[in-house]
């Protein structure tokens, strides 16, 4: 659907143009996307001032290289720079190094964008879950439209059996909760 | 998806058809230049070269457009409430609309001066006028809020205003009206105006750092109307120059009465010397009574003090101070040229432009070369003033604008024209008509020592065939030149709020970096602030409810609250605990007599709800803020006076014990 929308206006401006002058469409349709991509979208707005949003933070750790790699790679660094509101499961550098060798750079090849995009989109949520209000078996839906099980034990929280959350770190447009495995969602039937 | 598509192809064939239309132009049409829809196109993405802060008239706020698209970037409320911000409704900024009239919520916004350094643009404040209840209010260009308003005593209609100094020392305020004194007995027929009916000019200081205004004195004048003026600047700085029509001093049919003689007056007023007659105490105090507003952005909250006294010089007594310059049939506009050395009288019923030089004023002073005097003030002769006249520039000129190059821009409201002429050999070089009758102009910097140049921008009063109707009243309209050949070229039409008159543009690299993203929660300084959801609650005191609520993506805290009772006067003090840029929460409760509360990040803002009904309220965050904004809700409950029911309140319990008791 997105991708619909994307298409219309260059549809029309295409349309419009040839009604004029069928030379000219294909200049102007370069120039269109070009000039809306130009100053680098709301991630490189200038701003000391504001609280980090999810992004900023994730690209000022050391500790998260590799997610920021691939959230790059995956074409998500300006959705999560959006008002959100985001819950970000983001998985260290010594969590994607736990995964079989070979596995991240396979996904951080270009034909393998759609699992990397599935992976990515099954740490997100929309909206804020703080852990104190987290529960014992809570499922939350994440943005992959698979569901997480939460696990809480003497305060501490678990995801899926396997990934802990270590740290939880406010961000302007949510929450980070830092986990020490990544999770892997389901496989597709 | 299929009416999509159909919606597409009649876009592609409604502009075809306007592509065709183009390439035969006919009527107003032919006066677009084929590539001015480029010299206007700012792509998406990319941002205006200016911002145009005009005046919004009638509107009583002042709008904000970049320049060259005409794009709208902001309403900036300032003499009217403004339901949309809250301003004027939340209890923090009633006080900002205060006069010794009590609450006026509503004004008319004429004029704009952008604060300046050493005759340049400086980008720290914008400066507007309110006409009908005399006031001057200061705009902050950091968060381009209001954050002064002071009114101004002894006038009556404040037109002639707020015109500022090369370094910002002084807006100016001349009174339109002229009025008995606000301390005389103002019981009087009208028609013993000449007797005691006066006209004031005050100079209101700018302090340099904060911006603050005070009132630093005023100048008694005859009863003559004030119209326009312009500082001195360069050679001419420590001068001010006011227009004046109805030297008649009619009371009654000025368009008649106030247009029989062939020449009014520029009235050229030299502070300087009015500085130096305050130092000596030649100021008379006199009792007034007049409204001080300022906002708090570290509270943010407005505060009013009325203030009662007022020093007066008069112009009658005090020598050297105040000059007439004749200036034939009613002038209008008062402007002064980059150098400082010419000033251009404009009269509305005049067919020559007459431009008067200062260094001959300077020469005409010290030689005596007085034509007699009016009312005790020494009348300088026209010929001894005058530089030169533009002769047959056009029908009733109004305002002049100057660019970079020695060229003057003066609009013509009869003419319904823009004309270009040389300011030192008076000759006219160009015209092009605008659409139609247009008031002021604006050439960014144009009032300065340093003109930007690049554009001028009409500012008109009628639009008939230039937008698609709208009932009886039409778009009010604003239009692009190009000055930047020898030839101004149309570029584009845009609609503006209000009914514009001045308007002020400057470079966007002068104010965009100093642009304000959010209030730092640590400073909030709010008595009323929730400092984090931890500190939000609900407090009676009396008959007063107090919630102390705090807004943060994606819900309100406390949501649910219980034990308002009918006689209760609720208090929601909201504070938007968000610390991103350009993430705003509103505030809305059914039924409320007011309007929404909009509060920016780290702020906090009071909205006053007196419950009418017993009931369930929903209340709700109107600024669509995260994906869930939807979900940003919550319920006040009312219950019937007397009734048991304790102040409870919560976010986020689910159970039956829903909302904790306190």
């Amino acid at each position: 659907m997105k991708k619909l929308f994307r298409f219309f206006p260059l549809t029309a401006l295409v349309l419009i143009f040839s009604a004029c002058n069928s030379n000219t469409e294909s200049v102007t349709a370069t120039e269109t996307k070009d000039a809306a991509i130009k100053n680098g979208g709301q991630e490189a707005v200038q701003d000391d001032v504001s609280q980090k949003d999810v992004v900023k933070i994730a690209v000022g750790s050391k500790d998260h290289t590799t997610l920021v790699a691939a959230l790059k790679q995956a074409e998500y660094v300006d959705d999560l720079s959006n008002a959100g509101p985001f819950t970000v499961f983001a998985p260290t550098n010594d969590a994607f190094n736990k995964l079989p060798a070979g596995t991240v750079e396979g996904l951080m090849k270009d034909d393998k964008k759609a699992d990397l995009q599935n992976i990515l989109e099954y740490h997100v949520a929309v909206g804020v879950y703080k852990t104190e209000n987290m529960k014992e078996g809570q499922k939350i839906n994440m943005a992959n439209l698979n569901d997480i099980t939460l696990s809480v034990k003497d305060g501490r929280v678990v995801v899926n059996g396997t990934a802990n959350v270590v740290a939880s770190i406010p961000a302007a447009n949510g929450i980070i909760h830092v986990v020490d495995a990544v999770l892997l969602p389901p496989a597709k039937n | 998806m299929r009416s999509s598509l159909k919606t597409v192809l009649l876009v592609a064939a409604a502009f075809s058809i306007a592509c065709l239309q183009s390439c035969k132009p006919k009527g107003t049409q032919s006066a677009v230049s084929g590539d001015a829809a480029a010299k206007v196109y700012v792509a998406p993405g990319k941002y205006d070269e200016f911002y145009n802060f005009v005046s919004g008239g009638f509107s009583g706020q002042m709008s904000v457009y970049g320049i060259p698209s005409g794009r709208l970037f902001r309403v900036i409320p300032v003499f009217s409430v403004d339901p949309e911000k809250g301003y004027g409704f939340s209890e923090e900024t009633k006080a900002m609309l205060n006069t010794s009239h009590g609450f006026v919520p509503w004004d008319d916004l004429h004029h704009i001066a952008l604060s300046e350094t050493n005759g340049i643009q400086d980008g720290r404040w914008v400066f507007g006028n309110g006409n009908n209840t005399p006031r001057i209010a200061r705009v902050d260009l950091k968060t381009f809020r209001t954050a002064e308003i002071i009114e101004i005593p002894n006038s009556g209609g404040n037109h002639s205003s707020p015109f500022i100094t090369e370094n910002s020392e002084y807006v100016v305020a001349g009174t339109r009206f002229s009025v008995p004194m606000d301390n005389s007995n103002g019981d009087v027929p009208i028609n013993t105006y000449k007797n005691n009916f006066k006209g004031t000019v005050s100079f209101i200081s700018v302090d340099q750092t904060t911006g603050h205004m005070n009132i630093a004195f005023q100048i008694l004048m005859p009863g003559v109307n004030f119209d326009l003026a312009r500082a001195g600047k360069g050679k001419s700085h420590g001068w001010m120059f006011f227009s004046c029509y109805n030297s008649e001093r009619a009371n009654t049919l000025l368009e008649v009465n106030a247009s029989q003689k062939d020449k009014d007056f520029i009235i050229a007023v030299n502070w300087k010397k009015a500085e130096e007659y305050i130092k000596a105490g030649k100021g008379r105090k006199e009792s007034v009574k007049y409204a001080h507003n300022t906002y708090d952005e570290k509270t943010h909250s407005a505060s009013s003090v009325i203030e009662e006294e007022v020093t007066v010089l008069d112009s009658k007594e005090l020598a050297d101070m105040v000059y007439l310059m004749p200036c034939p049939k009613s002038p209008h506009g008062c402007d002064t040229d980059p150098t400082g050395e010419y000033i251009v009288g404009s009269g509305k019923l005049a067919a020559i432009i007459p431009v008067f030089s200062f260094t001959k004023m300077q020469q005409a002073i010290a030689n005596k070369t007085f034509d007699g005097e009016y009312e005790g003030i020494p009348v300088l002769k026209y010929d001894a003033v005058l530089h030169g006249e533009v002769q047959k520039p056009g029908l009733g000129p109004l305002h002049t604008e100057f660019d970079d190059k020695g060229f003057a821009y003066t609009s013509f409201f009869v003419s319904s024209e823009i004309v270009k002429w040389n300011v030192k050999t008076l000759e006219v070089v160009d015209r092009v008509p605008t659409y139609y009758a247009i008031g002021h102009l604006s050439v960014p910097g144009g009032p300065t020592r340093k003109p930007w140049g690049k554009y001028v921008i009409a500012y008109n009063k009628m639009t008939k065939d230039r937008y698609l109707p709208t009932g009886p009243e039409l778009a009010q309209s604003a239009q692009l030149y190009s000055i930047e050949g020898d030839k101004m070229k149309l570029l584009l039409d845009f609609p503006t709020i209000g009914e514009p008159h001045y308007a002020e543009a400057i470079p966007a690299d002068l104010l965009m970096k100093n642009s304000q993203k959010i209030f730092k929660i640590e400073e909030n300084k709010n008595p009323f602030a929730a400092l984090g959801d931890n500190n939000a609650r609900v407090e009676r005191k009396g008959n007063e409810v107090h919630v102390y609520m705090t807004s943060i993506r994606s819900h309100f805290t406390p949501d649910n609250i219980e034990g308002v009772k009918m006689g209760d006067i609720v208090y929601f003090h909201v504070t938007n605990l968000e610390q991103d840029w350009d993430v705003p929460h509103g505030f809305a409760v059914k039924g409320a007599n007011n309007a929404e509360l909009l509060i920016m990040p780290g702020e906090t803002q009071t909205l006053a709800w007196k419950p009418e009904r017993v009931g369930v309220f929903p209340m709700y965050c109107t600024d669509f803020c995260s994906a869930l904004h939807q979900e940003m809700q919550g319920y006040i409950r009312v219950s019937p006076a007397g009734s048991n029911v304790p102040i409870s309140f919560g976010t986020g319990k689910t159970d039956s014990t829903a909302v904790a008791a306190k």
